[in-house]
């Protein structure tokens, strides 16, 4: 790097052209990959469920909630909303499922669905031809008629075959459950029993003989991984884990697209303004400043998106943030140099100096910045991780465009010539 | 210039301001938002009716009176209602906009949040022991980064004074989001929180420029010049740098608060607050603090 300071410095400005047709493909005629943007700028809901586990034997605890999560995302994908988002989050004060849908109009039926208790089936099938029918059996207890569904279920459990060692599905039945699968397994025995997750088939195993006593075994060839997937969705339909809606936000596209085109005036206008204070200011410095500056904005707006960063209105903030922030390290340096040359120091010795003797307060002001952004990360909701994530990345990107790109920019740039005036 | 000189002076007027915010803040309290309280914050317009704020509270007390206390504001820039209520939901909220809607029909909802008590309890706790890690943190970064200098002052104490004028920094702010809340219901929510924190680590480069040039000045000095003199001659060396960084931030920061988004005006304002007490503190502050305590242990 010392002795290359151009090759280095052609290489930076490739990758920061190359981070620009990938931010902004529409404008040079490339397919465009989408952002990811968050609700609060796209419009949506989040939706936060206190997930009740205090029924559900703890052993169990972990295969209902991937279960639920899977029946909810699959609820969830019937809306056809782009890119929904399901996941557990755990906390002080329980477990939590939280769900997103970006740019729903209506949610009204969704929250409905998604309250339900997922509903677990047993279909006798019946071939018809080339059509297959499905029908609920239906048992008469003390008169009144009843199917055989997943609150007869106990549990199920993954296990192995003693001598294959071929993963299987076991599944207990409660008391009344045993009875029905006794008389249900009798009746279809050589055929198979479909059973259905939300109306989903999720397996339909061919029943070998009457099973009493209300322990069932699934066999088959599916993999570990299938295997374990269905006995969270048989938790998932049979414990009793009912979900309660304790945070809702919605925020209608009006105002997300809103909330995005402000946040990017304001962006726009306050870099425009850092530029022109930093050309006012240090004059031929300042435009090296502003070259570093475009380059740090295009190279972390770049790492946003290849790793896919969902840019909340937080995040945004914090971005524009850093713009300021950026800046900083620049000022130090040129200070330096000012004074450097000021002791009559010739040229790029000033700016050798000037870079080695502003580094330490650069190094310790930044790590700053960068403990508080981890220690935000860490004790925050969602929305304010996004703020963090942004800061942590902007600081880090801007480290290196400060004391690379402009190091390299004034090496290339300037010679030991006598120069007029800085 | 003469900061030394007259330390009394600057010492007096930032402990003046810290003591008015505490004793604002211990007077008014906050405005809690409904992410740490627990409730409903409903924004709606109704474009063509218009109808004014006493009429859509009068009609909310009258046709849905189960829903209880209701607080509206009337957003004038954007035309925007803003109703808190309790906690509620999702069939009390349907049934909210069913009725509004037969009454206005032009009704738009713009966003509806509610949260439950238990939420905010915890990130209330969550958002204390933030505040309290990063001044810890920050302050152990500071004495760690000091260690070598041990003359005429040991490395601990730039980290007290840095805790101390990150306090300053973020007292200030705050007592004026007290007043604010007191007389126009400006709320603190997470994004409060964000902001100081965004203000701790932010002041604090001021703060590290100055110390630095003391440091810097320390070693090439070898204890032959006062120490008071030094700590002068290094905020003058370096009082250009520590305001020409903050003031690019403040610049981004005077356009997010004009030009940005309404939900963030808040968010901005305390961090354009704590940004400049920032380059107060370091320049006028924690230095001279150094100085004082120098002094103290000496006699």
């Amino acid at each position: 790097m010392q002795r290359h300071p151009g090759l280095v410095l052609s290489f930076i400005i490739l990758v920061a052209i190359l981070a620009a047709f990938f931010i902004f493909p529409q404008n040079f005629g490339l397919r465009n990959s989408p952002w990811r943007l968050g609700l609060d700028l796209v419009g949506g809901s989040h939706l936060i469920y206190k997930i009740d586990l205090t029924k559900v034997p703890s052993g169990d605890q972990n295969s209902v909630l991937n279960g639920l999560r899977d029946v909810i995302e699959k609820r969830v994908n019937l809306f056809g909303v782009s890119e929904p988002q399901v996941f557990l989050s755990r906390s002080a004060d329980g477990d939590n499922l939280i769900v997103e849908l970006a740019g729903i109009k209506d949610i009204k039926d969704a929250i409905k669905t998604i309250g339900e208790t997922p509903l677990l089936e047993f279909k006798e099938v019946q071939g018809n031809g080339s059509s297959t029918e499905f029908i609920t059996p239906l048992f008469t207890v003390n008169g009144a008629q009843v199917t055989l569904t997943g609150r007869h279920i106990k549990s199920a459990q993954l296990n192995f075959d003693n001598t294959t060692s071929k993963p299987e599905v076991a599944i207990s039945f409660n008391d009344e459950g045993a009875g029905f699968f006794e008389k249900m397994t009798a009746d279809n025995v050589g055929k198979p029993i479909a059973i259905f997750l939300d109306n989903n088939l999720i397996e339909a195993p061919v029943v070998q003989q009457k099973i009493s006593g209300g322990q069932a075994v699934i066999t088959g060839s599916f993999t570990l991984k299938e295997a374990k997937a269905m006995v969270e969705r048989f938790n998932a339909g049979a414990l009793p884990a009912p979900i309660t809606l304790i945070n809702q936000q919605t925020i209608s596209a009006t105002l997300g697209t809103n909330s995005l085109e402000k946040a990017l005036l304001a962006g726009t206008i306050g870099t425009l303004l850092v530029m022109i204070f930093m050309v006012v200011y240090y004059r031929f410095f300042g435009v090296f400043a502003v070259a570093a500056l475009i380059i740090y904005i295009l190279l972390t707006l770049g790492i946003f998106k290849l790793f896919s960063v969902t840019m909340t209105l937080a995040g945004l903030a914090g971005f524009i943030l850093t713009i300021g922030m950026a800046v900083d390290a620049n000022i130090l340096i040129f200070e330096r140099i000012k004074e450097e040359r000021k002791k009559g120091l010739a040229f790029s010795s000033s700016i050798n100096e000037g870079f080695k003797r502003a580094w330490s307060s650069i190094r310790d002001s930044n790590i700053s910045t960068i403990i508080t952004a981890v220690i935000l990360y860490f004790f925050t909701s969602s929305f304010v991780k996004g703020f963090a994530l942004t800061l942590l990345i902007g600081v880090l990107v801007s480290m290196f465009s400060a004391i690379t790109t402009t190091r390299l920019l004034l090496k290339a740039f300037i010679k030991d010539k006598p120069v007029s005036k800085t | 210039m003469n900061i030394i000189g007259k330390k009394t002076l600057f010492l007096s007027i930032a402990g003046i301001l810290v003591a008015l915010s505490i004793f604002l803040i211990f007077v008014f309290g906050f405005e809690e938002a409904i992410d740490f309280k627990g409730g409903t914050l409903w924004q709606f317009q109704i474009p063509q009716e218009n109808p004014s704020v006493e009429t859509v509270s009068q009609f909310l007390k009258s046709d849905i009176k189960e829903i209880g206390e209701t607080v509206i504001n009337y957003d004038l820039t954007h035309d925007t209602f803003l109703v808190r209520l309790r906690t509620t939901t999702e069939d009390e909220h349907q049934k909210l906009q069913t009725v509004i809607k037969t009454k206005f029909p032009s009704f738009e909802e713009l966003s509806f949040q509610s949260i439950g008590p238990s939420i905010g309890a915890n990130l209330r706790k969550n958002a204390v022991k933030a505040i309290i890690f990063a001044i810890i943190f920050v302050s152990l970064y500071i004495s760690f980064a000091f260690r070598k200098v041990s003359r005429p002052i040991t490395s601990w104490k730039y980290g007290v004074v840095t805790m101390i004028s990150l306090l300053h920094d973020i007292v200030i702010p705050a007592g004026l989001i007290a007043v604010l809340g007191h007389y126009l219901g400006v709320e603190i929510d997470s994004n409060f929180i964000v902001a100081l924190l965004v203000i701790m680590g932010f002041s604090v480069h001021d703060t590290i420029v100055v110390f630095d040039r003391i440091r810097e000045n320390l070693s090439l000095d070898r204890g032959k010049t006062e120490f008071g003199t030094v700590i002068n001659n290094s905020i003058n060396q370096t009082m250009a740098r520590s305001i020409n960084t903050s003031l690019t931030l403040i610049i981004v920061l005077l356009a997010m608060f004009f030009l940005g988004p309404i939900n963030l005006k808040y968010f901005t304002l305390t961090l354009l607050v704590g940004v400049s007490m920032g380059v107060y503190s370091s320049i006028f502050v924690a230095s001279p603090l150094l100085l004082v305590w120098h002094n103290l242990t000496r006699k």
